[in-house]
C-alpha cells in the first residue's frame, strides 16, 4: 500500500493532501529547531482521519465512481493475498489462451478450500495494459467457468470478486463470441451446485460484471458501483455527450446504498475510513468477516434448494405494473 | 449481402428515432452523405396503400403492398427489412390466429429516470403513438398445426430494449411453455438493455437465464431467432442460449456495438463484421434462415424435437 508522498489524491481528496503537506512542514521545522512537535503532529494525523471520514460522509454518486477507480485502490489479487491463504493460481480456458484480465484459483478461507475468481486490473501503465484494464475477453469468462465447474466437481464454494469497466469491446472478442461467453456463464452460474458469493470490489459494469456475478449472495463494497452501463457510456448514448457523466451516475442509482435499497444486492461491506485505498489490511478484514459469516449458512442448504432459491432471487427482480 | 448504409444503433435506444432520422435525412438531402432511406421499416408499416418503399441495401423502389406480399424481403437483393411482432406473427402463425399473453404487463418509471426526457414521458409518448405496450409481445398459436409460444420483440419500442417488462413476460412465457408442454421461440431485435431501468434491466439477464434453465429441465426446445439488429444484453443472455441459435440473413448481431469497437481498436471494421454470415462462420449460429422459409422450417424443427 503506497504511503505519503507516494499516495495519489483525487480532486476531492486534496484537503487530505494539504494536511499531509502541513505535517511535512512541521516535521521539517521540528528537525531544524529541535523542538518536539510530536503532539501537534499527532493531532494533525488525527485530523487526517477526521478529514477522510468527513469527505466520504457526503460523496456524490460520481465521486463514488471515482473512488472505485482510485489508482491506489486494492485489486482482486490484493484481496486474495490479504483475505485468503495458500492461493494457487490456475490459468487458461483450455481453448484459446490465458486471459490476464481474469484471475482465479483455489485458496484457503479460514482453513477451508474455496475457489476465488475475479477481474484483475494493473497498478501501473505496463501492468494495466497486460491486464487489459480489467476488461476480459471471452476466454476470460470461459476460464472463469472452467474454474467454477472444477470447484463444483470437488464441492468447493465459489467466491467471485468483481472489478471491471466492462467486457472488452474488441474485434477478436466478437469473433470468439463475447455475448455467448457471458450468456453461458450467467446460465451456468445460476445452476451451480455449490454456494456462490459475489462481491463487487470496485467497478461493476454491465454484462462484464454479471458474467461472474450470479450467486446466492451478491454484495458490494461501500465505495463500489454496479449498474447496466458505465456513466460515461450512458451519458454518450442518452445525453449525446461525454460531459453528463455526473448526471448519468446520479440517474443510474449505481451506489451500494441504492442497490441495497432496491434489493438488487444483499449486503454492503464497509471499507476503511476514506476508502479501501487507505488500508488494504482492514479492507480485507471486513471482506473476510462477511465471507466467513455467510458461508456456513449457505453451505447448510441442500444444493437443489439453493439453486431454486438462486433462480427465485433473480426472478423477483424488476418493476412493472399490471393493468 | 452487402450493406452500404450505416446507422446509429444507439440512437434507437434513446427512443428518439424520429427526431434523429429527420435530422439525418435533412443533412443527407444537402450533403448526400448517407445513402438509402433512413426511416426505420417499423415506421413504414402504417403508411397508406400505394406508397413507395426503397430498399436500404439496393435502392430498389417497390410499393409497400408488394413488399408485404414478399414478407418484407427485397425482391431484388433479398434484404430483410425490419418488421415488428405483428408481421412476424402473421408470417408464422397459421391463418394469423394466435392468442396474445401477458399484454397487461406495463413498464413503470420506478427510478424517475430523466435523461433528455423523463422515462415515464417517453413511455407515455410511445403509448400514444403506437399500439405497442412494450418492446416484447408473447403469443401462443400454431405453426403448420404445431403448437408453439413465440416471444417477439418490437424494435420500434425504445429500440427493442430489454427492461423489467420483457424479463417478466419472458419468464411467464417460459412458465406457460412448461405448463402446456410447448416449445419456445424468441425472435430478438434489440439494441440491448434499457438504460432507463438501470441495474434492474441488467438483472433481467440473470432472471431470463434462470427461467431457461427450468425450461431446459422440462426438456422443452428453445429456439432463438436473431434478427437485425441484436446487441448487448440480449446476445449476452437468452439470445445466445438457444438449443438452436438461428438468424435471418445479413442481420447485425453482437455484444458491443460497431461504433464502440471501432473507437476501442481505432481501426475500420472488416466488411461483413458481426453479420449473421460472420457469426455462422465463427460457430455461433446453427444456420441462417430466409424469412420466406421460416414457417416451414419452424414446424419441421418442432416435429423433429417431438418425434
Amino acid at each position: 500500500m503506497p504511503q505519503y508522498p507516494n499516495r495519489q489524491f483525487l480532486d476531492f481528496e486534496q484537503p487530505i493532501k494539504t494536511l499531509y503537506e502541513e505535517i511535512d512542514k512541521l516535521k521539517q521545522t521540528a528537525e531544524k529547531s529541535k523542538i518536539d512537535m510530536s503532539e501537534t503532529i499527532g493531532k494533525m494525523e488525527g485530523a487526517i482521519i477526521e478529514k477522510r471520514k468527513e469527505i466520504t460522509s457526503h460523496l456524490t454518486p460520481w465521486q463514488r465512481v471515482q473512488l472505485s477507480r482510485h489508482p491506489d485502490r486494492p485489486y482482486t489479487l490484493k484481496y486474495i493475498e490479504k483475505t485468503f491463504s495458500g492461493f494457487l493460481e490456475l490459468h487458461g480456458d483450455r481453448n484459446v489462451k490465458d486471459d490476464k484480465a481474469m484471475v482465479g484459483g483455489f485458496a484457503q478461507l479460514d482453513g477451508e478450500t474455496v475457489m476465488v475468481i475475479g477481474q484483475q486490473k494493473g497498478s501501473n501503465t505496463k501492468m494495466r495494459q497486460m491486464r487489459n484494464f480489467g476488461m476480459a475477453n471471452p476466454e476470460g469468462y470461459r476460464k472463469a467457468l472452467r474454474l467454477m465447474r472444477l470447484a463444483e466437481k470437488f464441492n468447493k464454494p465459489i467466491i467471485t470478486l468483481i472489478d471491471t469497466p466492462g467486457a472488452f469491446p474488441g474485434l477478436e472478442a466478437e469473433e470468439r463470441g463475447q455475448g455467448e461467453a457471458i450468456a453461458r456463464n450467467i446460465y451456468e452460474m445460476i445452476r451451480l451446485k455449490v454456494p456462490v458469493i459475489c462481491v463487487i470490489i470496485g467497478e461493476g459494469a454491465s454484462g462484464g460484471a454479471l458474467g461472474i456475478g450470479v450467486g446466492d449472495r451478491v454484495c458490494m463494497l461501500e465505495n463500489s458501483w454496479y449498474t447496466v452501463i458505465s456513466p460515461e457510456n450512458c451519458s454518450t448514448i442518452l445525453w449525446r455527450s461525454w460531459e453528463k457523466k455526473e448526471t448519468a451516475a446520479e440517474q443510474l442509482r449505481l451506489t451500494a446504498i441504492d442497490m441495497k435499497g432496491f434489493g438488487l444486492v444483499d449486503e454492503i461491506i464497509p471499507e476503511p475510513i476514506g476508502g479501501a485505498h487507505w488500508d488494504y489490511n482492514d479492507a480485507a478484514v471486513y471482506l473476510k468477516k462477511y465471507l466467513i459469516n455467510v458461508l456456513p449458512e449457505l453451505k447448510s442448504i441442500d444444493p437443489n434448494t439453493r439453486i431454486n432459491q438462486r433462480i427465485e432471487k433473480f426472478g423477483k427482480m424488476g418493476f412493472w405494473q399490471e393493468s | 449481402m452487402k450493406k452500404e448504409f450505416e446507422e446509429d444503433l444507439e440512437a434507437n435506444l434513446t427512443g428518439e428515432e424520429e427526431v434523429q432520422h429527420e435530422d439525418a435525412a435533412r443533412r443527407s438531402w444537402f450533403k448526400r452523405k448517407k445513402k438509402g432511406i433512413l426511416t426505420s421499416t417499423a415506421d413504414k408499416k402504417e403508411t397508406p396503400e400505394g406508397l413507395w418503399n426503397k430498399c436500404p441495401n439496393c435502392n430498389l423502389i417497390s410499393t409497400t403492398s408488394d413488399l408485404k406480399e414478399n414478407l418484407f424481403v427485397c425482391p431484388k437483393c433479398s434484404y430483410h427489412h425490419r418488421i415488428g411482432s405483428d408481421e412476424y406473427y402473421e408470417i408464422v402463425f397459421d391463418n394469423n390466429e394466435y392468442t396474445e399473453l401477458f399484454g397487461n404487463i406495463l413498464s413503470k418509471d420506478f427510478l424517475n429516470f430523466t435523461d433528455l426526457k423523463n422515462y415515464q414521458k417517453r413511455l407515455d409518448d410511445i403509448h400514444a403513438k403506437t399500439d405497442l405496450k412494450d418492446s416484447m409481445r408473447v403469443a401462443v398459436g400454431k405453426v403448420n398445426g404445431e403448437g408453439i409460444v413465440i416471444a417477439c420483440m418490437d424494435f420500434e419500442f425504445i429500440g427493442g430494449s430489454l427492461g423489467s417488462v420483457m424479463g417478466e413476460k419472458f419468464s411467464r412465457a417460459v412458465d406457460h411453455c412448461i405448463e402446456h408442454r410447448l416449445p419456445f421461440l424468441v425472435i430478438s431485435k434489440s439494441g440491448g438493455a434499457r438504460m432507463m431501468e438501470s441495474a434492474f434491466s441488467l438483472m433481467q439477464l440473470a432472471k431470463t437465464s434462470g427461467k431457461l434453465s427450468q425450461l431446459s429441465d422440462a426438456q422443452l426446445p428453445y429456439i432463438s431467432l436473431l434478427t437485425d439488429p441484436t446487441f448487448g444484453g440480449i446476445s449476452a443472455s437468452f439470445g445466445m442460449l438457444g438449443d438452436l441459435n438461428i438468424a435471418e440473413p445479413g442481420a447485425l448481431i453482437g455484444f458491443a456495438g460497431p461504433r464502440v469497437i471501432k473507437e476501442t481498436i481505432k481501426k475500420d471494421l472488416p466488411e461483413g463484421f458481426q453479420r449473421s454470415e460472420f457469426l455462422l462462420e465463427h460457430g455461433f449460429l446453427d444456420f441462417i434462415i430466409d424469412r420466406k422459409l421460416l414457417k416451414d422450417k419452424l414446424s419441421q424443427l418442432i416435429i423433429l424435437f417431438k418425434n
